[in-house]
């Protein structure tokens, strides 16, 4: 009489249970593929790259023969690229959001900026670099130089830095803005005394970010004519330059083996300064960041 | 007396009033004034890059057609700049191709490591596994295109026999790995963000997991899903340093994973970097081809945001 088919029943949630196991364990294994990825190429890295990888690499120009072959310029030449990018992409990408955040009318053009940075930020880089090209190098006529590379190079972390300023100040709690209204100070200096001190922890984690991607890309800097072999350093803003994604770009490319090399080591100084900014960024943000 | 009482009617805006005040002063007055003025010319450099980008684009790309017949470029099956040649079909099934081994990479593993990460993975798993997973998106293209020429490609000859030492095949898994953390991460906070009641409920029924996240969670979270994996497809399709370096300079109308094409970012290297001088029909076919990588990724982002806007669920 009983309606309930006990045995049945138990067949058919113990193929339940025992696909959701199955399953489970393939998503995991999924998972780790990925991550499995990220290991092999860091280990091969390190593998390839460390019997090359010392003092007189990171301090040689590039050379004709491995052996002798070094970083120095790439690694100079974007350390003062990021200092072209920081600048202008910071005053640029904060003064946007705090004009977006706290100035602009939520009105049909503030969506319509908004709705472009977020198509800005989907624009392939390589597209970035044909602007700079045209804009930078022939129409402002700066030519194949640091400039010209540092400002199109700005253009493209903008959107990112943008975004990230936008979060950190929309998270500023409106409680301390009124009271600082309250307490009869300006609209500038709320934001100047308040709000900013506020976000800037959240602002400095967005930017080591967005200029850590400026450090990594390579196809716009081959647009706008950044050099492959250099052996001096840029003097001024209109020098030629080399970036250390370029030159392992270059490394790669050649056929002998001992080359795969000497590209590895320079992959691993890109790494470790890429992992210092992080770094930087995690602490910046674990230090800082007040919850409210 | 009077005065203060009818200050305390008015007391509506006290912020306004004080504002007023300062405003008389003229120093700090003329300040106000001029910080939204520059506030706004720094938001309108964003604008200005769009524009500038469009302007770009258009005119050396109307320079281009102008010498160049329109509808030569798009239906043409030849590809050799420097004979003469200017069909793009080659350039566009090489993007798609490469386009089409990462999205069968990256869609099962993004999507699978999203369920794992969010339906099945405790706290503290999800917090290691997660950022970790998030640094394959940080590394620099350079250094995946590096990876796939020197350890992928010899890998996969041994699986797959007659394979160039460029090809499309070794790109496109490296391509599809490097947008992985895209999709599942994005996924994961879709998946996140349905609320918790609904999965109780569904255990509570008698649900496994697995049914709880194919039937309940997935399809409440589906707007963020396809959003996330449109965005990865176009960051594919934009992917320019791993396919230059692995995939070859080959433009061949193929769909043979195994032999060496070139992908319109890929000829855009090129034909920046040869010794192409400014103002000659390859310089401005460097734009044209821009110009139609830019359409295909512009309407896979606006798909995206389209999706993630329209159908998205409120709870």
């Amino acid at each position: 009489m009983s309606g309930i088919d006990e045995k049945n029943n138990l067949k058919r949630i113990r193929g339940r249970v025992i696909l959701n196991n199955v399953l489970k364990g393939l998503f995991f294994v999924s998972t780790t593929i990925g991550l499995i990825f990220l290991a092999l190429l860091l280990y091969r890295i390190l593998t390839q790259g460390i019997g090359y990888l010392n003092s007189d690499f990171i301090t040689s120009f590039p050379a004709p023969y491995p052996e002798e072959a070094g970083i120095f310029a790439g690694l100079i030449g974007s350390i003062m690229m990021i200092a072209i990018v920081a600048p202008v992409a910071i005053t640029l990408g904060v003064g946007t959001a705090i004009f977006l955040e706290e100035y602009a009318y939520k009105n049909r053009w503030t969506k319509f900026i908004q709705i472009n940075i977020q198509n800005l930020a989907g624009v392939p880089s390589i597209v970035y670099g044909l602007l700079g090209l045209t804009f930078f190098v022939y129409m402002l006529r700066l030519g194949y130089t640091l400039l010209a590379g540092g400002l199109t190079m700005a253009l493209l972390v903008l959107p990112v830095i943008v975004v990230a300023a936008q979060e950190a100040i929309r998270s500023v709690p409106s409680d301390i803005k009124e009271a600082s209204y309250g307490m009869g100070a300006s609209k500038w200096q709320t934001i100047r005394r308040v709000i900013l001190p506020a976000a800037i922890p959240g602002i400095l984690t967005g930017t080591i970010l967005a200029l850590s991607r400026a450090i990594g890309e390579t196809a716009p800097l081959i647009i706008v004519g950044a050099a492959t072999a250099l052996y001096t350093l840029p003097d001024s803003l209109l020098s030629k330059y080399t970036v250390m994604p370029i030159q392992i770009f270059n490394w790669t490319g050649r056929p002998q083996e001992e080359w795969q090399f000497v590209a590895a080591a320079g992959i691993l100084v890109l790494l470790i300064v890429l992992l210092f900014m992080n770094a930087v960024a995690v602490f910046i943000r674990n230090k800082f960041q007040k919850r409210y | 007396m009077g005065k203060a009482l009818q200050n305390e009617a008015m007391n509506i805006d006290v912020q306004t009033m004080i504002e007023n005040k300062r405003k008389k002063k003229s120093v700090s007055g003329k300040l106000e004034k001029l910080i939204p003025a520059f506030l706004f010319l720094c938001a309108a450099v964003s604008v200005l890059t769009t524009a500038g980008i469009l302007f770009t684009l258009l005119r050396e790309s109307i320079t281009f057609f102008s010498t160049t017949s329109i509808v030569d470029f798009y239906t043409g099956t030849q590809w050799s700049p420097w004979t003469g040649h200017f069909g793009v079909l080659p350039l566009i099934t090489g993007t798609l191709l490469i386009t089409l081994i990462a999205a069968i990479v990256a869609i099962p593993l993004g999507l699978m490591s999203a369920i794992f990460l969010s339906e099945y993975a405790s706290d503290r798993t999800r917090k290691i596994i997660k950022p970790t997973l998030e640094v394959l998106a940080g590394i620099p293209t350079v250094v995946y295109g590096f990876f796939a020429l020197t350890f992928v490609t010899p890998l996969l000859k041994n699986i797959v026999p007659g394979l160039g030492i460029f090809n499309a095949l070794s790109a496109g898994i490296v391509v599809g790995i490097m947008i992985i953390p895209m999709i599942a991460s994005l996924s994961e906070d879709a998946m996140n963000s349905v609320p918790n009641s609904l999965r109780e409920g569904a255990l509570a029924l008698g649900a496994t997991r697995l049914e709880v996240a194919m039937k309940v969670v997935l399809p409440a979270a589906f707007s963020g899903i396809v959003a996330s994996i449109v965005l990865a497809v176009s960051r594919a399709i934009g992917e320019t340093m791993i396919v230059v370096i692995a995939a070859g300079a080959s433009p061949t109308l193929t769909f043979d994973p195994t032999r060496s094409i070139q992908t319109l970012t890929a000829f855009i290297v090129q034909g920046a970097t040869g010794d192409t001088t400014f103002g000659s029909t390859i310089y401005y076919s460097i734009y044209a081809v821009g110009a139609t990588l830019f359409v295909f990724t512009l309407l896979m982002n606006m798909l995206s945001q389209y999706i993630s806007r329209k159908f998205k669920e409120e709870y």
